[in-house]
């Protein structure tokens, strides 16, 4: 079974720590990763970059272009895409693709800071 | 358990929120800040024992508006001492509570806490000052060794800037909107005066400013949080973070300043650069330029060029054209120079910047980037001429020392015509012509 863990923290708390703070917590969850691709069992890990770096996709006819991340809580995270663009304009064109094929709901589009592919899963 | 930096870290970030709900009620920053400061001693006395609350920002406030009510009442010899159980037992209310503050308060508290540092009457170094004290939270300590000052000094320029603020009446009503929008434009110059205040720092101080350009990247995301459909904040964020995605690679090891072309890019950090590049995308969406924008779009031109030679610099002469419009300043027309320099050579740039010599008499980077033009034409005595006035007119020894290299380079070429290019680093353009990096 594949399952996906969703990291939740306070951005600004996050946002407040040193870089010694940053990198000490880096270098824990490193040791935890290794493990984790030496017995073949860790796919892709990314780390977003901030929500004032978001932009979202409201799903509506016509989709309509939000500011900042999806604030609405009572719709679930369902899923989610890792995507390749040169400029924000291309993953909004993905994103009505999708819409178009999925209409309802959201989709907030964040760029990832640092991308770790991982390994292959067994 | 918890530990310190993690309160310290949640103490940080709760702290805008805090202290400009604190001042809403109390109407004086000194009470409001007095208050923030008993309720963070509460807090390292109760979280590590009871855990972090799960707002942290709703408990500062209530317990900090709570302490200072009752220092009142102490005052006044009216009410017995509260009994310390009503204060710590919040676990309960805290949700309630949450629920209370009004969320609609939380973005005025925190601009007019900003707003208040940015009174019209109060120099622009106050300005920083009292914005790193009561915003960020910093100590005098800290903000008197950044700006090279001793304590005592610092401590006494605070106090004066908060005497002033005192008697300015700042409005504590709900801003309408025009109100908000000017407020915002005060803010985003004072954010990056700080930013400025870090950035054009060199020699020893480079490593002790770094922090106000990373305060200033804070305050930036915080206030674009508060205003996410901002063009101008979007830019201004991207402006903060793409100059300083490049600190690691600005100065060498003696503290002298790399320029542009000569820096290692390896160096440069590409997830603040990529955070830059996303703002700049999600501003352009709103066809409403303006300088912040502009300003991070060259720095983005920059940031996007792997080797100097792909930097695109018609581009860039474009963007300073445009910056010419919107925020005509010699010092704009100085860095057009340098672009048009390459764009479409020397003698062109050096025509640019002749009109010039009258407001910038007296501005260092004026003969800096006057004579590496000279020195390309060939014109070696003029370029010698303009280069020892640039370094009658550094601003640091940094910045003397980065003339003197063109001048050795001028005396050892002898009159050999064109045989060296003077490198140009561009101004920085949010400084204004005669004013020193530090004071």
């Amino acid at each position: 079974m594949l399952y996906a863990i969703l990291c939740y923290h306070d951005e600004d708390v996050v946002g407040s720590w040193s870089k010694e703070q940053d990198e000490a917590v880096m270098t824990k969850l490193a040791v935890v990763r290794e493990k984790l691709v030496r017995q073949g069992r860790l796919g892709p890990v990314a780390r977003l970059l901030p929500t004032t770096a978001a932009t979202t996709l409201r799903k509506d006819d016509p989709p309509l272009v939000i500011d900042g991340p999806y604030a609405e809580t009572k719709e679930q995270l369902l899923g989610f895409y890792i995507i390749d663009c040169e400029t924000l304009d291309d993953a909004l064109d993905v994103a009505r693709d999708l819409a178009a094929a999925n209409p309802g709901g959201a989709y907030e589009i964040r760029p990832v800071g640092t991308f770790m592919p991982g390994g292959a899963l067994k | 358990m918890t530990d310190t930096a993690w309160i310290d870290a949640a103490l940080t970030s709760a702290r805008p929120q805090a202290v400009g709900a604190l001042l809403r009620y109390f109407r004086d920053l000194d009470t409001a800040e007095e208050a923030f400061q008993n309720a963070c001693l509460r807090a390292l006395k109760s979280w590590p024992q009871n855990g972090p609350p799960r707002d942290p920002a709703a408990w500062l406030i209530m317990v900090g508006r709570n302490a200072a009510i009752d220092e009142v009442r102490r005052n006044r010899k009216q009410a017995p001492l509260p009994e310390d159980a009503v204060i710590s037992d919040l676990d309960d209310a805290e949700e309630r509570l949450a629920e209370r503050l009004d969320g609609s308060h939380y973005r005025d508290d925190i601009l007019r806490l900003l707003f208040i540092c940015c009174h019209p009457d109060l120099p622009a170094t106050q300005q920083i000052a009292l914005a790193l004290r009561i915003v960020s939270g910093l100590t005098v300590k800290q903000i008197a060794r950044a700006f090279l000052v001793s304590e005592a000094a610092m401590e006494q320029r605070i106090t004066r800037a908060k005497g002033r603020v005192a008697d300015a009446n700042v409005a504590f009503e709900t801003p309408g909107a025009v109100e908000r929008s000017e407020r915002l434009v005060v803010v985003a110059a004072m954010i990056y005066l700080i930013f400025n205040e870090g950035y054009s720092a060199s020699g020893d101080a480079v490593e002790i400013r770094r922090p106000l350009c990373e305060e200033a990247i804070r305050l930036a995301r915080l206030l674009l949080r508060l205003f996410p459909g901002e063009p101008e904040i979007m830019g201004l964020t991207a402006l903060c973070l793409l100059q300083h995605a490049r600190a690691a690679a600005r100065f060498n090891s003696a503290g002298e300043v790399i320029l542009l072309d000569d820096q290692d890019r390896s160096l440069w950090n590409q997830q603040l650069i990529a955070e830059g590049l996303a703002l700049i995308d999600k501003a352009m969406r709103h066809h409403r330029s303006g300088p912040y924008q502009i300003q991070a779009a060259i720095a983005a031109l920059h940031a996007r060029a792997g080797h100097p030679e792909d930097t695109d610099w018609k581009q860039i002469d474009l963007l300073y054209g445009a910056l010419e419009v919107v925020q005509p300043s010699p010092v704009v027309t100085l860095n057009r120079a340098v672009a048009v320099s390459k764009v479409r050579g020397p003698e062109a740039a050096l025509d640019m910047i002749e009109p010039l010599a009258g407001r910038l008499s007296n501005y260092f980077h004026y003969f800096g980037v006057r004579g590496a033009f000279l020195m390309q034409l060939g014109r070696h005595d003029e370029a010698g001429i303009a280069f020892d006035r640039a370094i009658a007119l550094a601003n640091s020894s940094a910045e003397a020392a980065h003339i003197r290299m063109h001048l050795d380079r001028l005396m050892r070429d002898g009159g050999s015509r064109g045989t060296t290019v003077a490198k140009i680093e561009p101004a920085p353009v949010g400084s204004s012509p005669g004013r020193s990096s530090c004071e």
